[in-house]
């Protein structure tokens, strides 16, 4: 036993917790970007009822909060009958989620490939799709790099309200522990603490990113 | 998949949705100022002379950024009553949206004051304005103008996620949701309604954002039409 009744099960407890958090942020990372690629495409669509649909889209889940788009997907299962885990309920709401303001920043990242890298593609008789295959998205992927490593600390963070569907992730986790010691307060400060060990390096990682991309830019741009 | 949505019932509780709403928008409101104002002199103390202070302002916003609302949220409100200090529910989520986004606003308006041209600051001295004028005129209200946008989208954030302050039993929109649903035994209808709501709140917010700044920075209006005209 260590001091407040804090013991080795619980820290294994909140060891598993940890680890689905992570789970759950590669989940929404992966599926989101997938989606919200398609999105970022989409928004950008030559075609304009593509474009509106993309824009509806974003605006639909960027002036809704997680919370309830969780709830939406996780009452909108059952009642189709799918008795499922918090876990897929959960990802499909962080899909969702991730897949709008993913989808927005790349779009923002693919526009700002300088207008005549498009023009220049578009006079070596590129198709679209070659033109965005071979010359945008290569130097936009440059640019998204450090606001998407910054919005997966958006991501690890808010997975955290998949415990108020139930599935056991690190806040949780501790949750439970603290149902059977209570201690709220150094449960949430260890749990706090544990979230800043993930988000923080990710944090310092995008900054840093940002610093290199800028490098190279410094200088033309300097007034 | 057999479903009949009905939105009758839920719609029947529309005075506890409205009542709902006016909480929500009395979170949000006094959160956003407080927020903005404490961000603002944290974001001055960050950049200013002191070390201590300003790594004290550093690590505040490095610490509340990289951690859950939701737990931050917990801990003032179960964390501080297990300490002895009790305080009522609306008052530990104002307490911890408040800490929230001051944090945010400070990152924000650092940004701004940082992209502040050196010239101006050097020509404000050369007009002899003493260090109080320089701050207010020159480097923090065009510094606000600059980020106005991006505080926009923190603090349509912030409204968003005072949904998660339901979790420590505070009556805004979402908890109303899951009151009606446990009445109605319409959850599905209950959250795509309050869904509804926030997005009609958060247009509100930004037209409402949107016009404020219209009226507050006229000066880039001022050099640029109205300059021919007067």
């Amino acid at each position: 036993m260590i001091e407040g009744g804090l013991n080795l099960y619980h820290l294994q407890l909140l060891g598993v917790g940890v680890l689905w958090t992570l789970c759950l942020s590669v989940i929404a990372f992966i599926g989101g970007g997938l989606v919200g690629g398609a999105v970022a495409l989409c928004r950008i669509s030559p075609v304009k009822a593509v474009r509106w649909a993309a824009i509806a889209w974003i605006q639909l889940i960027q002036g809704t909060p997680l919370l309830v788009v969780l709830f939406v997907c996780y009452f909108g299962l059952s009642i189709i009958g799918l008795e499922l885990p918090g876990l897929v309920a959960a990802s499909i709401a962080m899909v969702i989620y991730v897949s709008a303001y993913l989808g927005e920043i790349w779009r923002g990242c693919i526009e700002s490939v300088p207008r005549t890298q498009w023009e220049a593609a578009e006079c070596l008789a590129l198709s679209r799709s070659q033109r965005m295959r071979l010359v945008v998205l290569p130097q936009a992927l440059r640019i998204a790099t450090p606001p998407t490593v910054g919005f997966m600390v958006q991501i690890v963070k808010n997975t955290s309200l998949a415990s108020i569907v139930g599935f056991v992730e690190l806040v949780r986790a501790g949750q439970l522990i603290n149902n059977s010691i209570f201690q709220p307060f150094l449960i949430y400060l260890i749990i706090a603490a544990l979230y800043f060990a993930m988000c923080f390096p990710l944090s310092v990682w995008s900054r840093r990113l940002e610093q290199r991309l800028h490098f190279g830019n410094r200088i033309p741009s300097e007034t | 998949m057999q479903y009949e949505f009905e939105f009758a019932s839920v719609l029947a509780a529309w005075p506890q949705f409205l009542e709902g709403a006016w909480m929500t928008i009395q979170l949000s409101f006094p959160a956003t100022v407080l927020g903005f104002v404490i961000g603002t002199l944290c974001a001055i103390g960050r950049r200013g002379q002191v070390r201590w202070v300003s790594r004290l302002c550093g690590a505040y916003v490095e610490v509340i950024r990289n951690t859950p609302l939701l737990v931050q949220v917990f801990l003032v409100f179960f964390g501080l009553a297990s300490l002895g200090w009790k305080v009522s529910a609306f008052t530990a989520a104002l307490v911890s949206l408040v800490i929230n986004v001051a944090a945010y606003s400070c990152e924000i308006m650092r940004a701004g004051m940082d992209s502040i041209h050196k010239g101006q600051l050097e020509a404000a001295e050369c007009l002899g304005l003493t260090r109080r004028q320089v701050y207010w005129h020159v480097i923090l209200r065009p510094a606000m103008e600059k980020v106005y946008p991006a505080l926009t989208s923190q603090f349509v954030l912030l409204m968003l996620a005072t949904s998660i302050t339901s979790q420590i039993s505070v009556e805004e929109l979402t908890a109303i949701a899951a009151r009606v649903q446990s009445e109605t035994f319409r959850p599905f209808e209950a959250y795509i309604l309050v869904a509804v709501a926030y997005l009609a709140l958060s247009l509100l917010m930004r037209v409402g954002l949107w016009l404020f700044g219209q009226a507050v920075f006229t000066r880039k209006r001022r050099l640029g039409a109205g300059g021919a005209s007067r």
